[in-house]
């Protein structure tokens, strides 16, 4: 009985909500997949490890989020947390935002690292954050990856970065660029420490992220139809003049292109890296 | 002479009769032969490379080739390069670390190409590995910002122990152009961004991104190419002779440290 009524007043809502704009649906309690179009409820979405339960699509994650799927619970110290962003060019109204954004999202920068356990294993994890900045790198994100890569080699621990990022920070300018340099020398000096290094692409991966650390795991993984590349898919369609096939830079098509080496289901993807850690022990 | 702006300086470095990496590498070096081929796909012309002397000292010079008029530009893609370029530079730069020859770069690029080729052979991967190779290769290596350094395309051969622009050189993140679309939703207000970016070589040297300043004469490079050669020849003489006596330890140790506070001790 109690079900029934359930069940009404969802569909209730369910025909209301087809009437509202997606962006809307996201304040409220249903989401609309944007891949199958489907109405999900969002707590069931979130018990899917947010996974459309119709489709597969994987939706994008927040740091707090991925941390709690991956890391052991209770487990996740967190590292270089005092490390904030800066604003090396002056540039005009950016702070302004940065902090506005914090309050509005509650999120600190564009990646969240530290110690923990994934499966009993001890290991040092940065995940990036698409909600704040679209994951973009500037200064702090730079200082903070590198931080974790001197963590990993300082402690002799394995090194896992969940990266999801639309590039570097335009509004950091040439000092974004150069955390392409700094994160890819600490990288250098992880290898030379002969430490394990996974990198996870995730929904979006681009630009300076994967010209620099996402591209230089030992082990590179993906979620599924996410989108990785260099260039964004606009600029190169506005360079060839022409629109770009189904699936290019889909984590598909760089497994076909040899770019990556597994894609991994959310559902799996903590026993993935698990097992990975300890066939490297 | 009045103020130069950032943006007369981006016009500068862009200039068609500007010398290119060709130019300073004929001018800078003797013997030059230039080696081809990434030995995985192809022979990237945006990209040239090869072995030569600086008085009579073996050198590996790596350029990024723009062209001076259309045809040239076509050939050279605008100084774009795929990944086979970036690849080419990485098995020169092995090279000359096995034969302890010292590395010189000449950046000048409006970016790594955006094409569907160069994202199906990874463009972000031969970056990405070119750069990190780059922070620990064991010989001395100088990069000089000639013309435009624009973008990752410019830091793939723009990772040494001496980072140098000459005066109207600009190095930048992106375009100014592309940096007004973006964050001004306007490409028009690429002056206005040009002033806001720091991409001039005193701004990047303020900065601590680059180590030093190669003077040229007034109005640009190309009015007085000689001089501009002296000092750039001057400039590496001296460098690669100080970058030579350290023991590899110390020259590794330097390097890193540079790029280990990018963006710190800054304002």
């Amino acid at each position: 009985m109690v079900i029934d009524k359930v069940r009404k007043i969802n569909e209730k809502e369910e025909t209301r909500t087809k009437n509202v704009k997606a962006a809307d649906m996201m304040i409220g309690k249903w989401v609309k997949c944007d891949q199958c179009k489907e109405i999900i409820y969002k707590e069931d979405l979130h018990k899917n490890l947010s996974v459309c339960p119709n489709c597969g699509k994987h939706f994008r994650l927040s740091a707090r989020r991925r941390i709690k799927q991956i890391a052991d619970e209770g487990t996740f110290e967190e590292i270089g947390k005092e490390i904030l962003t800066q604003d090396p060019l002056n540039f005009e109204g950016y702070l302004k935002k940065v902090q506005s954004l914090k309050e509005k999202t509650k999120i600190e920068e564009a990646v969240k690292c530290g110690i923990c356990e994934i499966e009993g294993n001890r290991t040092v994890l940065a995940v990036m954050d698409g909600n704040f900045l679209m994951g973009s790198m500037g200064e702090a994100v730079g200082e903070r990856i590198t931080v974790a890569i001197e963590k990993a080699i300082e402690e002799k621990l394995p090194l896992v970065i969940f990266c999801v990022s639309g590039g570097a920070r335009m509004q950091e300018g040439i000092v974004s660029l150069m955390q392409m340099a700094k994160t890819s020398a600490a990288v250098k000096k992880l290898n030379e420490a002969g430490l394990l290094y996974i990198t996870i692409l995730t929904d979006p991966t681009t630009g300076g992220v994967t010209a620099s650390f996402a591209s230089l795991g030992d082990i590179i993984l993906a979620e599924p139809k996410a989108l990785i590349g260099f260039a964004g898919p606009r600029v190169i369609e506005q360079t060839i003049r022409q629109k770009l096939p189904e699936g290019f830079q889909s984590s598909e098509f760089l497994l076909e292109h040899g770019f990556i080496d597994k894609i991994v289901e959310r559902k799996d993807m903590k026993s993935t890296i698990a097992k990975l850690i300890e066939l490297h022990k | 002479m009045s103020k130069i702006t950032a943006w007369d300086r981006v016009l500068l470095a862009r200039k068609a009769d500007r010398p290119k990496a060709c130019e300073y590498i004929n001018e800078i070096f003797e013997d030059f032969i230039e080696l081809h081929g990434d030995r995985c796909y192809g022979d990237d012309k945006a990209i040239i490379g090869g072995i030569a002397t600086l008085n009579k000292i073996p050198v590996t010079v790596i350029g990024e080739q723009k062209g001076k008029n259309a045809k040239e530009n076509i050939e050279r893609n605008f100084g774009m390069p795929n990944p086979e370029g970036y690849r080419k530079a990485l098995r020169l730069m092995k090279q000359a670390e096995k034969f302890n020859r010292p590395i010189i770069t000449f950046i000048d690029t409006p970016g790594a190409y955006p094409g569907m080729g160069a994202e199906e052979r990874g463009q972000g991967e031969a970056i990405a590995r070119n750069i990190m190779e780059m922070s620990s290769l064991k010989v001395p290596i100088i990069c000089i910002v000639i013309g435009e350094g624009s973008s990752g395309g410019a830091l793939a051969i723009g990772v040494g122990d001496k980072v140098v622009m000459l005066e109207n050189a600009i190095y930048s993140i992106l375009s100014p152009e592309g940096f007004a679309s973006i964050l001004y939703k306007d490409s028009s207000k690429a002056k206005e961004a040009a002033e806001n970016m720091k991409i001039t070589a005193k701004d990047l040297k303020n900065l601590k991104i680059i180590d030093d300043i190669i003077k040229e004469p007034e109005g640009g490079a190309q009015e007085d190419f000689e001089k501009v050669i002296k000092n750039i020849k001057k400039y590496l003489e001296k460098n690669i002779k100080e970058l030579k006596s350290m023991k590899v330890e110390e020259l590794l140790e330097k390097r890193y440290e540079k790029i280990r506070n990018f963006g710190k001790n800054i304002n």
